[in-house]
């Protein structure tokens, strides 16, 4: 029936693995993160500046490269607080009861970076507010003192009336501030508002701020002033915010034409596109002509199928070897079902944690983000892009465009043949799909159900080997906590149902540690009837 | 432009899949830098006469060559006013050349230029020829690591005479009316950065390059793993433990480096068994680093040189024939090398005291950036095993000191041989492979 027959040294391996997890480092430096010293980034700016953009963005970035971060914005705990938004009068200076709110609603927002940064295990929180006085400035820096945090200020500073004009027509005509006014209501009010923060504001200051951690951007980027930058996150941070632009431009992301190995059922491999590649090819061309864009770069990998549908277009493009598909190590150029056939341990840890998972002598997807770090900063800094690239590779690419997680990353759908337009809008991104009509193998192979894991490992008669195991170690006294069958049928659902469950193997581990020998045949019996998931 | 499909064809060496036809539309691609805008770049430094200014150019050059930039420093030696506008155009003819003949693509142009009329000069200069110009303004303070090993009062009274004759032309760059230039100005000793107008990516990596760079005394060690069993046998690659005679190395490691007594110390090693083995023995806390895996060989991954020889006897010889940019099938280069390893550089800048514990390719990749070695010498850069290299850097450049920890292990360097062609005899290519079990 095509399922592997275990041996008892597969079995002790396959529980006591855990999954792949690389020990330290990938994009980050893990000292970075193994210092206790979170880093709380706060922005500084009069409204429509830019500084929730900034916000929002940064925290895309920092959470893509792995490093756990969240954004705080006062302006919704204000939103949450009041329900219902009046009219710019509530940010007058002299108003003492709006002034008595704001300062509660930021209290309350710090109190939840010190919840996500000391409790929660968070990295980096980013508090998006205008912070314009130095006063409000230094109730931060003491809060980030008495809890150890690293504080880096984020100020953006623009008096350029249009691209100010603009950001109100983007993001602030929509906001919930605004749903019951028309559009000159909405600015006429906002403007009023961002002149209630005017007379206070005290940008950061050469002189009595030199001892501050920061970076003032001027005029969206075409100055910076960076100011003691202290460690590696900072000027990470920093080379981030001088290589994005708010240019209007598109990002145009496909794989390569249907290749060989793809009709095969294959995976990885160098070969070259078949012919409905080559024929998606030219509808590319076609595509890529009719949408007029202006300067378009195009890049590729250096496999041949993504330089061969390059060619067809006709226009000059270049190489990047970090845009390569994803080595599959020992497994490249097999099928799925070869690669079940012969490394089913491989093929089970793959499914259990597909982002983590490394192929020997291969690489993760984690990998991946790693090597895709510099291609990304490079479409930052670009304007108009087509990649053209690899199932894995554009999964890593779309997840940072459209801030997906490390769990959905894997199976986010990337199919032949469709081109994916990426637009910059607003705070996030607008995705339009668009399948070039040519007919192409389905390369995707969705989440497995954790019941299609345990189902598996029942057919290929895993438990009489679980069973075995057990009873061919002695193991010491069986906890208390697992006396109950019940209970450990319960521990034994509940691992897998809840949403960090891929270790099933890491409770099997667990009661093959506890239990003792004499318990175990009544206990496995039990469990097998008792757990209703298959 | 039609949808004809010229053939391609797999560059042997580099294992690049080009075009058949040469025409200008197949570009290649050596460096980590996108190629995208190819006009040539003049780094202009700008500000009164310091070493730090020459410290910086120079440091910059070697970085930019490292990653693949084609990058010279032109140095204009001020000699006196009046001779002034003429080495300036001498020095500029020189710039012109470089970009044209020698397809360079960066020029550090380190001299005073602190006139508002030179820097016009090569303003002008610049745009006739489509040249990017960026301005680098430095201040480097007296205590920066030339000055120590010159007589401080002289040094100092030579320094305030010579900022005396340029104070009364100093025009130092003006944030209104030169808005429009690329500029980065750096203040007091690397706290503060002000960046104008940053224009393309390749300036983009010099201001995070300069950012990141200090001038704090620190040192860098840098060795391998300590003997595997792989190594005994003399195959290349793979992920094998260490032998006993590794395992003593990791030892006297430890013992060595308590004896330096180094304040701080990072410890960096790579995915690989041999490395973290080594690591392990130290003691202490350390990172792991997936960019300092040893090079893969692809391929030719567990094989001894005979067995490449016998399997593969035209890569074999491929390889020989340019060590640095012959790519391993379904491998790697030491051109793909030194793009992973640029991470790591950059994190070293910034870092003080680190140890790092690498591989044979990577430790001579590593060397060639801090020993500033040209891609011709690099991949046959000496890196024994059981050896330590402690760099310290001074001056302009980097002080090395080669402790051999005194265990016995394999010779696993392979000389360059006489016969590179593809149709050798196999003892003419095996000639300089290094004895084993």
């Amino acid at each position: 029936c095509g399922y592997h027959v275990w041996n008892f040294s597969e079995v002790q391996i396959l529980i006591t693995s855990r999954p792949r997890r690389p020990k330290l480092t990938f994009v980050v430096p893990q000292h970075l993160c193994m210092t206790n010293c979170p880093t709380l980034i706060v922005t500084v700016g009069l409204p429509a500046r830019g500084k929730t953009y900034i916000s929002k963005k940064l925290t895309r970035y920092l959470n893509w490269i792995g490093v756990p971060t969240k954004e705080f914005n006062v302006g919704q705990y204000r939103r949450e607080c009041l329900k219902i938004y009046k009219s710019f009068e509530f940010f007058r200076p002299d108003n003492e009861e709006g002034l008595k709110i704001r300062r509660q609603c930021a209290l309350a927002a710090l109190n939840d970076v010190r919840q996500y940064l000391s409790v929660e295990g968070g990295q980096v929180a980013v508090f998006d507010a205008t912070n314009t006085t130095r006063e409000r400035r230094g109730t931060i820096v003491k809060f980030a003192e008495q809890n150890d945090f690293k504080v880096f200020f984020v100020e953006s500073v623009c008096e350029d009336p249009d691209v100010i004009a603009q950001n109100i027509v983007q993001v602030k005509l929509g906001s919930p501030d605004y749903i019951h006014c028309n559009t000159e209501e909405a600015i006429e009010d906002f403007m009023k508002r961002i002149k209630c923060y005017e007379s206070s504001y005290q940008p950061l200051d050469e002189a009595l701020d030199r001892d501050l951690s920061y970076i003032t951007i001027m005029d969206v980027g075409r100055r910076y002033l960076v100011n003691r930058v202290l460690d590696h996150i900072q000027s990470r941070i920093v080379y981030y915010l001088m290589n994005i632009h708010i240019t209007p431009r598109s990002i145009y992301l496909c794989r390569h034409g249907e290749s060989d190995l793809n009709i095969k059922g294959r995976i990885g491999g160098d070969s070259g596109l078949s012919a409905r590649g080559k024929e998606f090819a030219r509808s590319l061309m076609k595509f890529i002509q009719e949408q007029n864009i202006k300067d378009l770069k195009v890049c590729t990998s250096q496999m041949k199928r993504t330089i061969q549908t390059a060619e067809c277009l006709g226009v000059p493009y270049e190489q990047w070897k970090p845009l390569n598909e994803i080595d599959a190590g020992v497994c490249e150029e097999m099928m799925y079902e070869e690669i079940q056939e012969h490394y089913p341990l491989e093929f089970a840890l793959r499914d259990q944690d597909k982002y983590r998972y490394r192929y020997p002598k291969g690489e993760s997807y984690e990998d991946l983000v790693q090597r895709l770090e510099p291609v990304i900063m490079e479409l930052e800094r670009q304007e108009n892009v087509l990649v053209i690239c690899h199932q894995a590779v554009m999964r890593c690419l779309l997840a940072y465009f459209l801030d997906k997680s490390a769990d959905e990353l894997p199976y986010l759908k990337c199919p032949l043949h469709t081109v994916l337009k990426l637009t910059p809008m607003a705070y996030g991104c607008k995705v339009e799909s668009v399948c070039l009509s040519v007919d192409a193998v389905n390369t995707h192979r969705d989440r497995p159900e954790k019941t299609h894991m345990l189902n598996y490992l029942i057919k290929c008669n895993f438990f009489s080997c679980f069973y075995f195991t057990c009873c061919k170690h002695k193991y010491s006294n069986w906890k208390k906590r697992f006396s109950s069958v019940t209970f450990f049928s319960c521990f034994v659902k509940d691992a897998l149902t809840c949403s960090h469950s891929h270790n099933i193997f890491q409770c099997f581990e667990s009661v093959l540690r506890d239990s003792p020998g004499a318990q175990k045949k009544k206990y496995f019996v039990e469990f097998v009837g008792s757990t209703k998931i298959f | 432009m039609s949808g004809t499909q010229r053939t391609l064809t797999q560059n042997p060496l580099e294992k690049t899949w080009v075009p058949s036809l040469k025409t200008r539309l197949s570009q290649r691609r050596g460096s980590s830098v996108p190629q995208f805008t190819n006009s040539p770049t003049m780094i202009v430094m700008v500000g009164l006469p310091a070493r730090g200014k020459t410290y910086i150019s120079k440091k910059l050059t070697r970085y930019l060559n490292w990653i693949g930039v084609t990058t010279k420093g032109i140095n204009l030696t001020p000699q006196g006013f009046t001779r002034d506008s003429a080495c300036a155009i001498a020095a500029l003819k020189d710039v012109c050349d470089y970009f044209t003949r020698g397809q360079g693509q960066v020029v550090v142009f380190d001299a005073t230029n602190t006139t508002l009329e030179r820097r016009e000069v090569i303003r002008s200069f610049a745009k006739e020829n489509g040249y990017k110009v960026c301005y680098f303004l430095g201040q480097v303070k007296l205590t920066s690591p030339d000055y120590a090993d010159c007589d401080k009062e002289e040094a100092v009274a030579d320094f305030l005479k010579r900022i005396d004759c340029y104070k009364l032309t100093y025009v130092p760059l003006d944030d209104d009316k030169d808005r429009n230039l690329s500029y980065i100005k750096i203040f007091n000793v690397g706290s503060r950065y002000l960046v104008n107008q940053v224009q393309d990516h390749i300036q983009s990596r010099i201001v995070y390059y300069l950012m990141n760079i200090h001038v704090t005394p620190r040192s860098i060690y840098l060795c391998r793993h300590g003997e595997s069993e792989l190594n005994l046998v003399g195959r290349i690659g793979g992920d094998s433990g260490l032998s006993t005679g590794g395992a003593k190395f990791a030892s006297a490691l430890g013992a060595y480096l308590r004896g330096q007594c180094i304040s701080d110390l990072k410890v960096w090693t790579s995915h690989m068994k041999r490395t973290i083995q080594t690591a392990e023995a130290l003691g202490v806390q350390y990172e792991q680093w997936k960019a300092l895996n040893e090079i893969d060989a692809g391929v030719c991954e567990d094989m001894t040189y005979e067995e490449i020889q016998e399997n593969y006897p035209e890569e074999f010889a491929l390889r020989d024939q340019d060590k640095y940019r012959y790519r391993y099938p379904k491998g790697e280069s030491y051109e793909d090398l030194v793009q992973r390893l640029e991470p790591v550089i950059m994190e070293l800048e910034r870092q003080e005291n680190v140890l790092v514990i690498c591989h044979q390719a990577v430790m001579r990749c590593l060397l060639a950036y801090f020993l500033d070695k040209s891609a011709n010498e690099l991949p046959y850069l000496k890196c024994p095993l059981h050896t330590v290299l402690k760099l310290t850097p001074v001056a302009y450049g980097c002080k090395v000191e080669s402790v051999f920890l005194n265990i016995e292990a394999v010779n696993t360097h392979r000389d360059k041989p006489v016969n590179v062609d593809v149709d050798r005899e196999p003892a003419e290519a095996l000639e300089t492979v290094p004895d084993h079990v």
